[in-house]
């Protein structure tokens, strides 16, 4: 692709600005005065898209070439994710409301910047006028990202920092904060949806009545094992579904604001202990969130006497290794206990039975990131953004072949419409929506006559995808809808954990029939094998992920079933994606070659031909045209 | 003991608390088919083969996992649920290499005892036909990976039970494996007490004791519950 | 009979880490995986002799060690090369054209994802996703992202490294 061509769109002009979110009009005063003559300040995005590009060179240029330009009075300050990473590495100048986008280290952006910030004037002139990438959207959980710096407490606790937590502690009863949750509206932001109140309470509920048994006990046989009594709060940082970055997003750009969320949570279901399961491949974001577990430790945020009382709550970092089957809870309870990451059937729900068999609350980064601003204004505040039974706001990772991809916050219920095209600004060259991916490889794809539905989680349910944690991939029409079920196939099959028949079994047969469809092997009865098992599948399996593992075929197979006939009937691919598709019907057409492929295509299932085409193909980790050479 | 009344199938049944619902289908003599579960051994509901539905949601649960409750209603048997079972067990079929004609188990396997009652006669789906090994190395017993369902009795029956924890599971998905401690020949265990639980445990011909020739083999474990009480007691 | 404690396997002062490590977290089975971590790190991979000493130390058996360390494809039993280069395979990258920047590495390199070349210079690995989507497609090259490149890119920079 011609990322000049993208870069040119939004970065090109280099300007653009950012809204200040909602109560902004105070932020600005609030930071401290770094320089009692600090005229502006250049925030440069040190989040992993932009870090990529060396954007940490570029905040330390620079400060040295203002410096030494004699330029004292211009602020470089290190910031989290400014959103818009297409167009990295970013550098905004809240002051002015300007963007600069493409400013790497040896781009003459940079001179050009270090020239306007000498001599730009905040008082003069008309802020720009905004890009609707920034003015669509409602920034809640976001809020803070990419105007605090992520590795400085203090800038945090300017801008609200820790102030939710100290009125939760100081003037609120456990039942009190759980209540403001609970009108809130909040619901689980990991994909389940299920309301963050209620599990909130059933976790109270079972650390009361296990608390008080346990204490009887301690005390009887005074021997303590130290877990006995205990309830726990997981933070689920295991963002696995490919196509998502939500959540390493607001872990790396502000990580207190969901230690805060944590430590209020442990103060309402009663727990005293965090852990958060983050995965190992997002280093940055273990890196800054263990930094302000220090910080929030010897600013008494954490630990004993929590805010002058008697609250007392810890918080520990453990490690995932690459398993996406840990994103679901019980699974991911395994992994925090040091075994293998497979699921177990609930009842008992972690809310009564978790970590070590004590009440365990569960929830994602972005559903503790929401916490602190319900606490602040009230759950009623927060139930006034969204529409129906889907309150406030949520977090996508906008990406694929949209213009401006990047991480953005929109109000539930905002159509899909407006996201691709006002604040994506729409496909790439001007090519035709095809399809929303959402929901990752547990998701489905919502075809062009449903871009006016509203983001919610009852519409994307009734249209056969799911919220998921908020990937959300745009494709056009050189993606083939065959190829993107197979591509998720892959994926489940790799991830299963193997422990139940269907799913590890399932999504073997499930790949290796999409292999067949997509190589132009298969026939119309393939097709109704393929449907018929996906269902079985989706009901028979254990855990979330065998049981949602077929939705990208049922939700194809629902939307695009032409695509899928056009691979079975007519052997090709309308996309022009498999090759193998074409390759096979170039040879049935000249009559050569028909033994491997064609011949065998109609003969249905055994051949020992198929077979092993079959299992190479299911080694062969990606490889189309791979296949094909062979 | 306090009693609980459920439906299975329409029928009024009743049970005690603690019971799952398999164990009130079998007393009361509902048929629902089983291959993970073992009495004896903890269970994990992961064959998936003893799947019921519970009403009114018709959400699938697994009856060996399932505990009874007080007017609780569930479909064991269906169409449906004979199709999904039936799938589960060609599932099965398909993943590893079963030759029954050439099996020590042959005429004592569960799996081929679940086929035969669920009528079935061919498979459908393509096997995966994956190239697996034999361990031999033991000098009492064997492990054939190409007879294994990986309904883990054998993993669990070494730690709950004999408590040598000899047997694990390598790798995830299709690629899971049985193995004997760190990827160990199971003649180089040093953990295997060599007691011979697993292979009496093992519903097919996976694990067998050496020198049995083709449908010579014959499970032996009536011991089994009496061991696994001995055992839990003594945790 | 007196119990010793395991001892490490060498003299290697890279065992004080992982020791560290352990005493850090009690000796507690439940840090099985946080040890691998910190062994892995350490050494590049997991050999079998450090499997045992953490199952050892930790009291885990040796079937569950081995169970947990080949379940996370994170870790890795075999030894890396001087050099590692993660392509992403998430659903962002593979419309972006993942695929072709895989296939040329396996080509030029003759490596397989999770292999070693035979001069022990690169490990090709893939990942399910890394999070950088803006950036697809996207190569980790000795830790650093590297985005928007093509296959020649890749090759350019690997050769580079």
């Amino acid at each position: 692709m011609s990322d000049a061509a993208t870069l040119a769109d939004h970065a090109g002009p280099s300007r653009g600005g950012r809204p200040d979110p909602h109560h902004d009009s105070t932020r600005e005063a609030d930071l401290p005065p770094l320089d009692d003559t600090t005229r502006m300040t250049a925030h440069v995005c040190q989040a992993a898209g932009c870090l990529s590009l060396r954007s940490d060179e570029v905040a330390k240029l620079l400060s040295e070439r203002l410096h030494a330009g004699g330029v004292a009075d211009v602020d470089v300050k290190r910031v989290g994710c400014l959103g818009l990473c297409a167009a990295g590495p970013l550098v905004h100048v809240p002051e002015t409301g300007e963007m600069y986008g493409g400013v790497t280290p040896d781009s003459t952006a940079l001179d050009d910047l270090v020239e306007l910030l000498r001599t730009a004037n905040p008082e003069n002139g008309p802020r720009p006028e905004l890009p609707s990438f920034f003015t669509r959207q409602t920034q809640i959980v976001l809020e803070n990202s990419g105007h605090i710096d992520p590795e400085d407490i203090d800038d945090y606790l300017v801008n609200h920092g820790y102030e939710a937590l100290r009125i939760a502690v100081t003037e609120l009863t456990p039942e009190q904060v759980v209540e403001q949750v609970l009108v809130s509206g909040l619901r689980g932001r990991g994909g389940g949806g299920f309301p963050a109140g209620r599990k909130w309470q059933a976790v109270a509920a079972a650390s009361a009545t296990a608390g008080t048994v346990a204490a009887s006990a301690a005390s009887s046989n005074g021997a303590a094992t130290g877990r006995d009594g205990r309830t726990y709060v997981v933070c689920n940082a295991d963002e696995g579904d490919p196509g998502a970055f939500m959540d390493r997003s607001v872990l790396e750009s502000d990580p207190h604001r969901v230690l805060e969320g944590m430590a209020i949570a442990g103060y309402a279901v009663g727990a005293d202990k965090g852990y958060v399961y983050c995965r190992a491949e997002y280093p940055l974001a273990v890196k800054r969130l263990k930094t302000a577990i220090r910080q929030a430790k010897r600013r008494g945020f954490l630990g004993e006497g929590i805010a002058g009382s008697s609250f007392a709550f810890d918080v520990e970092v453990r490690l995932g290794a690459g398993a996406f089957v840990c994103g679901e809870e019980t699974a991911l309870l395994a992994s925090i206990e040091g075994r293998r990451g497979t699921p177990r059937p609930r009842p008992p729900y972690p809310a009564v039975s978790g970590l070590w068999g004590r009440p365990t609350l569960i929830n994602n980064v972005e559903t503790f990131a929401s916490v602190a601003p319900i606490i602040r204004n009230g759950g009623e505040w927060y139930a006034r953004t969204g529409v129906g039974p889907s309150k406030g706001t949520k977090v996508f990772a906008l990406a694929g072949r949209v213009v401006r991809t990047g991480l953005i916050e929109v109000p539930m219920g905002m159509t899909l419409r407006d996201v691709v095209y006002d604040i994506g600004g729409g496909i790439i060259d001007g090519r035709p929506f095809k399809a929303a991916q959402t929901g990752g490889p547990s998701g489905g794809c919502i075809p062009a006559e449903f871009l006016d539905i509203p983001l919610t989680y009852e519409t994307l349910a009734e249209k056969g995808s799911i919220m998921g944690s908020g990937g959300m991939i745009i494709m056009d029409d050189t993606s083939c809808m065959v190829d993107v079920a197979r591509y998720f196939m892959d994926f489940s099959r790799d991830e299963s954990c193997g422990k139940c028949t269907p799913c590890r079994g399932g999504t073997t047969q499930l790949r290796m029939l999409l292999d067949r469809i997509s190589e132009g092997r298969a026939d119309l009865a393939d097709l109704d094998r393929l449907e018929q098992l996906s269902l079985m599948v989706k009901r028979t399996s254990l855990c979330g992920l065998g049981q949602n593992a077929p939705n990208p075929i049922l939700s194809t197979l629902r939307y695009f079933r032409e695509e899928y006939l056009a691979h079975v009937t007519d052997r090709t691919c309308p996309a022009g994606v498999c090759s193998f598709c074409r390759v096979l019907a170039d040879r049935a057409a000249d009559g050569s070659g028909a033994a491997g492929g064609a011949a065998a295509a109609g003969t249905g299932a055994g051949t020992a031909v198929e077979r092993d085409a079959a299992e190479s193909a299911a080694v062969e980790n990606d490889g189309v045209e791979e296949v094909a050479v062979a | 003991m306090s009693m609980r009344t459920l439906t299975i199938d329409g029928v009024e049944v009743v049970g005690t608390e603690g019971q799952s619902v398999l164990d009130v289908a079998r007393a009361n003599g509902i048929p629902i088919p089983t291959l993970c579960h073992l009495d004896g051994l903890p269970d994990v509901g992961s064959c998936r083969l003893c799947v019921v539905e519970v009403q009114p949601s018709g959400r699938l649960v697994p009856a060996c996992m399932l505990p009874v409750e007080e007017g609780l209603e569930v479909v064991a048997n269906s169409e449906t649920l004979h199709a999904h079972r039936r799938q589960i067990i060609e599932l099965l079929f398909t993943e590893r290499n079963h030759v029954c004609a050439v099996c020590v188990a042959n005429n004592d396997c569960e799996l081929q005892d679940r086929a035969q009652e669920l009528g079935i006669t061919h498979l459908d789906l393509c096997p995966v036909s994956p190239k697996l090994g034999v361990d031999a190395s033991h000098e009492l017993f064997a492990v054939d990976h190409n007879r294994c369902i990986l309904c883990m009795r054998c993993v669990r029956v070494c730690a709950d039970v004999e408590g040598a924890n000899t047997w694990g599971v390598s790798g995830r998905g299709i690629d899971a494996r049985l193995v004997t401690d760190a990827g160990t020949p199971w003649g180089e265990s040093t953990t295997c007490t060599s007691c011979g639980k697993c292979v009496q445990v093992c519903p097919t011909g996976a694990l067998f004791a050496k020198g049995r020739s083709v449908a010579q083999a014959k499970a032996q474990r009536p011991y089994l519950p009496f061991l696994a009480r001995t055992a839990g007691a003594a945790r | 009979m007196l119990q010793t404690a395991p001892r490490a396997p060498s003299d290697d002062k890279r065992w004080r880490m992982v020791d560290t490590r352990m005493r850090r977290l009690g000796f507690s089975p439940d840090g099985l995986i946080e040890v691998l971590h910190t062994a892995q790190e350490a050494f590049g991979y997991l050999e079998p002799e450090a499997l045992d000493y953490i199952g050892a130390s930790l009291g885990v058996p040796p079937s569950r060690v081995y169970g947990v360390a080949t379940f996370y494809s994170h870790f890795t039993l075999k030894p890396k090369g001087r050099h590692t280069c993660v392509v992403c395979t998430g659903t962002a990258c593979y419309i972006n054209g993942a695929g072709a920047i895989l296939r040329r590495i396996e080509d030029d390199l003759h490596v397989r994802p999770g292999e070693t070349t035979e001069d022990e210079e690169v490990s090709l690995l893939t990942a399910r996703c890394i999070g950088a989507c803006s950036l697809a497609p996207a190569v980790v090259l000795d830790g650093r992202i590297q985005g928007k490149l093509g296959p020649d890119d890749v090759m350019n920079r690997l050769e580079q490294l």
